[in-house]
């Protein structure tokens, strides 16, 4: 009776094994003193804008003197494990939003303030102060039910070919991650460190800025901020990732 | 507004050789970048750090355009007396930003 049980549980579990290998986190395809840098909270220039969100999160300058903090509770606790989350659908508006987007409709619309523009210091300041507070919580981000149709498009994207250089997502993040492109060993793509603080451009940066990055290096025209196409890629992308534990802020070459 | 962050032990004994870590958020914009329109990015960079112990200057640092944002120093002074050691960055505009720490010496 035992010995069927096992046999039964090994079975299942070879089921239940992933057919791919699990996700690397990008932080592994940096060099040994990128990441010593990422990992000591005094060194790592992205938990200064930790401290600069925090700042944010409760100055007033919403409609009525208001600020995040008049809603939510000190993000310490009410924002923890929320980054792990997005992108994800919202029922309100119909639509996926990513974290900065959530943000975003967070101000506009709730406390009827104005949206901040995209890639400003205030913005990613935010939205790093939100996903830090997720670090260490595993990425689980829904691409089916209502994501769905999203999930469809960024896999689209993922796999088509664009540019002069004529290459997809997939191209340099699948089929040779790991290997060396130029100075730089390619990542597999896993967007659970972000927003980033990048060393080449000396901020920190969004997702959807790095993926623009990578519309430029392929040379094609990149997407605009916002734009859904970005928010569906980086929709797929956080599927993929799904199991990695959130690192942000992390730190890139 | 800048962010800065300082490591510094609190107690020390005389003759003891301390360190400080520090950190501080600035962009430190060379001067040299355009905008998608052509025009330069005005120079903003902090020009100056020094720290003041025990009524002297114990370390004192230039910077230039090609000092990385957020610059990150450390460095070592002996621990003579108890006091403040006060941290002082300049900026290109004349602004000071600094940040006091306290030392126990026994």
């Amino acid at each position: 009776m035992t010995t069927r049980l096992a046999a039964v549980v090994a079975l299942l579990l070879l089921l239940a094994a992933p057919a791919a290998a699990q996700p690397k986190s990008g932080s592994e395809f940096q060099s040994p003193e990128t990441r010593a840098l990422q990992a000591d909270d005094f060194t790592n220039p992205g938990l200064l804008w930790v401290e600069r969100g925090k700042a944010l999160w409760s100055l007033p300058d919403l409609p009525g003197g208001r600020s995040c903090a008049s809603c939510h509770a000190p993000a310490e606790g009410s924002m923890r494990g929320v980054a792990a989350r997005y992108p994800a659908h919202d029922a309100g508006t119909g639509r996926v939003l990513d974290l900065e987007a959530r943000i975003n409709l967070c101000r506009s619309d709730r406390a009827g303030g104005a949206a901040l523009a995209p890639e400003s210091d205030a913005l990613l300041a935010l939205t790093v102060y939100v996903s830090h507070q997720s670090r260490g919580t595993p990425v689980s981000v829904r691409g089916d039910g209502a994501a769905k149709a999203s999930y469809e498009s960024g896999k689209r994207l993922f796999e088509t070919r664009f540019g002069q250089m004529n290459l997809a997502c997939r191209h340099c993040h699948v089929d040779n991650a790991g290997r060396m492109l130029r100075g730089d060993r390619i990542s597999e793509g896993m967007p659970n460190g972000y927003p980033v603080y990048r060393l080449d451009w000396q901020k920190l940066a969004s997702l959807q800025r790095r993926l623009r990055a990578c519309f430029v290096g392929v040379r094609a025209e990149p997407f605009a901020y916002g734009s859904q196409e970005l928010i569906d890629l980086s929709l797929y992308l956080a599927t993929r990732a799904n199991g990695l534990t959130v690192e942000s802020p992390g730190v890139r070459r | 507004m800048a962010t800065i962050r300082v490591r510094l032990q609190k107690q020390a004994r005389a003759g003891d050789i301390v360190t400080v870590r520090t950190l501080i958020q600035h962009p430190m914009e060379t001067g040299f970048r355009r905008d998608e329109t052509g025009k330069l990015f005005a120079r903003n960079i902090l020009k100056d750090f020094t720290c003041h112990y025990d009524g002297a200057v114990v370390f004192r640092a230039e910077f230039f355009p090609a000092v990385a944002a957020d610059p990150f120093l450390a460095f070592h002074f002996v621990a003579t007396r108890s006091g403040p050691v006060e941290l002082r960055w300049t900026e290109d505009s004349g602004a000071v930003f600094s940040e006091t720490m306290q030392i126990d010496v026994s």
